[in-house]
């Protein structure tokens, strides 16, 4: 399947071209290797999630991606485009965002600022124009909360706009972060366990939103889940960890009968 | 009572932005300006320009800028002191050096000296965070300190190795020197109060402050959301230092006169910066001014009732002052740990309810 250039989906959808292509990525942290020798794509469109037991490397591999960690092997391509090494501030620029795994809102600002912050690479004014205010600065400033408050709508979260986000459920806050990601309109975005911690009702509604998400705004999404059924569910292709290494990778139909990955969640029979 | 938003309806954004959404805040707002601009400079004397506006005035630039840099951006300064110096001593410099020179000109530049400083003494923060960093600018502060003591041409080889203020005029009133008016040191000040003050709420309510407090309360997050932490905690810095560099200036220039470095700017005033912002209200420009309020109206009004009303002596009356300050600093902060403004804000949202609990 990762061979042909474009495949069309159980739903309908045409996947594109790869947004970002991970080659033969290795990461060491000392002499602990977290990430061996792993390739695979996330096409245009596309859902793609990377699961595994615990400990398997899939958090480092989404630091790898937004720029966190600098792999000692291998190539990142974004784009079609090998991309050099970059501080994690300026793939943002490029158009990845992301969300943590922990919650990592800044507790001190209210929900809308929290999102506002979101689009801060698209806007372009200076510290001069913010002093004066009128004019550039606040017609750039109308211009993202309107984009801020589709978000707020999209999220339905218009009722905590104006609320510190330190104050907020865990669930509230889990969307929070997701709008702030939303915002920066990423051409990739990366989600690492959007719906740990959260009880059934919960991960429906977050489940709906990444699908609304990539049905509505066409955003490419990677995200990590634990929860398979979630998983089979949302994704449309499935990348398999374990150890660090890659053992499966298709549709999740086919990761399901990867006699590797049954090995590596229920155990080896050794009798 | 009327004190409500209900009716006080926003229909564009631009309007949800303001800086006092409600309609009361905002005449309330207007008539501190215009009863400060022109009923003040007619009313007052020597002894409340000199023992209460002034220093007011100035520290609460002070506060405003150490309030950017501790509570917008979250690195803790303890250099305050030796930055103020850096104003106050370019501000000697640039007098002596440029007599012509208008004040007004010498106290924006001091500020942009002192904020190149702080550039390369906020250097260390991209490194260290929290306690050590504070660590660090003490070290600022004890070099600078040192430096201008060591250092005679900062002070014109004067034997006394103090600074005086030589005698300028601002649009032909004395504004430094023996023969000053007080309503003009006031109006001076003030000025640079407003501006400044409205230049700070501008910046923080816009995206240079949403940086600073990103960094503020995630670093790691602020920087993969597209922050360069480089350059937030660098213009934070820079800015910061600007305010207090004028704060510097204009304390000793307008309001001192005359200073020596390790009396004027030790290391108290460093502390006595951050008592301002800490009681003041973290992250807040309201809180820079009550904040400085306190911490100078307070001390004269114990004084006078000590003194004055009760008829104590003066070291005793002193000491207490030292005594109930420190107490009130400690209740405060036990009380409500955000500081004035933050009771402020509890009482704004009491306030818009009354007379109905809910």
């Amino acid at each position: 399947m990762s061979t042909v250039e474009t495949y069309t989906t159980p739903d309908g959808r045409t996947i594109g071209a790869p947004v970002m292509e991970m080659k033969n990525i290795t990461l060491r942290f000392g002499g602990v290797v977290a990430i061996k020798d792993i390739s695979f794509d996330i096409r245009e469109g596309e859902i793609r999630a990377i699961i595994g037991p615990n400990g398997a490397g899939k958090s480092s591999m989404l630091n790898v991606m937004n720029g966190f960690y600098h792999p000692q092997e291998g190539e990142v391509w974004f784009r079609g485009k090998i991309r050099p090494p970059m501080r994690p501030y300026q793939i943002a620029g490029q158009g990845v965002a992301r969300t943590f795994q922990n919650i990592a809102l800044f507790k001190g600002m209210s929900t809308l600022d929290n999102i506002m912050c979101g689009r801060l690479t698209h806007m372009k004014t200076g510290m001069l124009s913010h002093i004066l205010w009128k004019g550039k600065a606040e017609r750039e400033e109308v211009e993202a909360r309107e984009k801020v408050e589709k978000i707020i709508d999209f999220l339905e979260i218009q009722a905590i706009r104006k609320k510190p986000v330190g104050s907020l459920p865990y669930g509230l806050q889990k969307r929070v972060e997701l709008g702030r990601a939303l915002a920066a309109d990423p051409e990739l975005l990366l989600l690492d366990e959007p719906m740990a911690g959260m009880n059934v009702e919960e991960k429906e509604d977050m489940s709906r939103f990444i699908l609304d998400v990539n049905d509505e705004f066409g955003t490419t999404i990677a995200l990590i889940e634990h929860d398979m059924g979630v998983v089979m569910d949302i994704a449309d292709r499935v990348v398999v960890m374990d150890y660090g290494k890659k053992i499966g990778d298709g549709t999740p139909a086919e990761v399901l009968a990867n006699q590797d990955v049954i090995d590596a969640y229920l155990g080896v029979d050794h009798g | 009572m009327f004190y409500r938003e209900a009716g006080d309806f926003k229909t564009t954004y631009a309007e949800d932005n303001q800086t006092f959404p409600l309609k009361l805040d905002r005449i309330g707002y207007y008539a501190i300006l215009l009863v400060g601009f022109l009923v003040v400079p007619f009313v007052i004397d020597d002894y409340w320009v000199s023992a209460v506006l002034l220093p007011f005035l100035i520290y609460s630039i002070a506060t405003i800028g150490l309030n950017i840099l501790t509570g917008y951006c979250g690195q803790v300064s303890l250099g305050s002191g030796g930055f103020m110096a850096v104003g106050a001593y370019a501000s000697y410099k640039l007098m002596t050096s440029f007599p012509d020179l208008s004040m007004i000109i010498v106290v924006l530049l001091s500020g942009a000296i002192t904020a190149m400083v702080g550039i390369v003494f906020g250097l260390p923060s991209l490194r260290i965070k929290g306690f050590y960093l504070a660590v660090a600018t003490l070290a600022a502060q004890f070099f600078l300190v040192w430096m201008f003591n060591k250092v005679e041409w900062f002070y014109n080889y004067s034997a006394s190795g103090q600074i005086n203020a030589p005698e300028r005029t601002v649009f032909g009133f004395n504004i430094t020197g023996a023969e000053v008016q007080p309503f003009v040191a006031y109006l001076f000040c003030l000025s640079f109060v407003v501006v400044l003050a409205w230049a700070a709420r501008n910046m923080t309510r816009s995206n240079t402050g949403r940086r600073w407090m990103a960094i503020r309360d995630m670093d790691i997050a602020a920087e993969i959301i597209g922050v360069n932490p480089l350059g937030a905690k660098l213009s934070a810095f820079a800015v910061s230092s600007f305010y207090i560099g004028v704060a510097g200036a204009l304390l000793f220039s307008v309001y001192l006169g005359a200073a020596e470095v390790g009396e004027a700017f030790g290391i108290s005033k460093s502390f006595l910066l951050l008592f301002m912002v800490i009681i003041g209200g973290l992250g807040s420009i309201f809180g820079s001014f009550a904040g400085a309020a306190f911490m100078v109206l307070f001390p004269v009004l114990l004084k006078n009732i000590m003194v004055g009303q009760l008829g104590w002596a003066t070291d005793i009356a002193a000491h207490f002052e030292f005594v109930i300050v420190g107490a009130l600093i400690i209740i405060f902060l036990i009380v409500e740990p955000h500081g004035l403004a933050a009771l402020w804000r509890v009482t704004k949202e009491k306030l818009r309810l009354w007379p109905f609990p809910h």
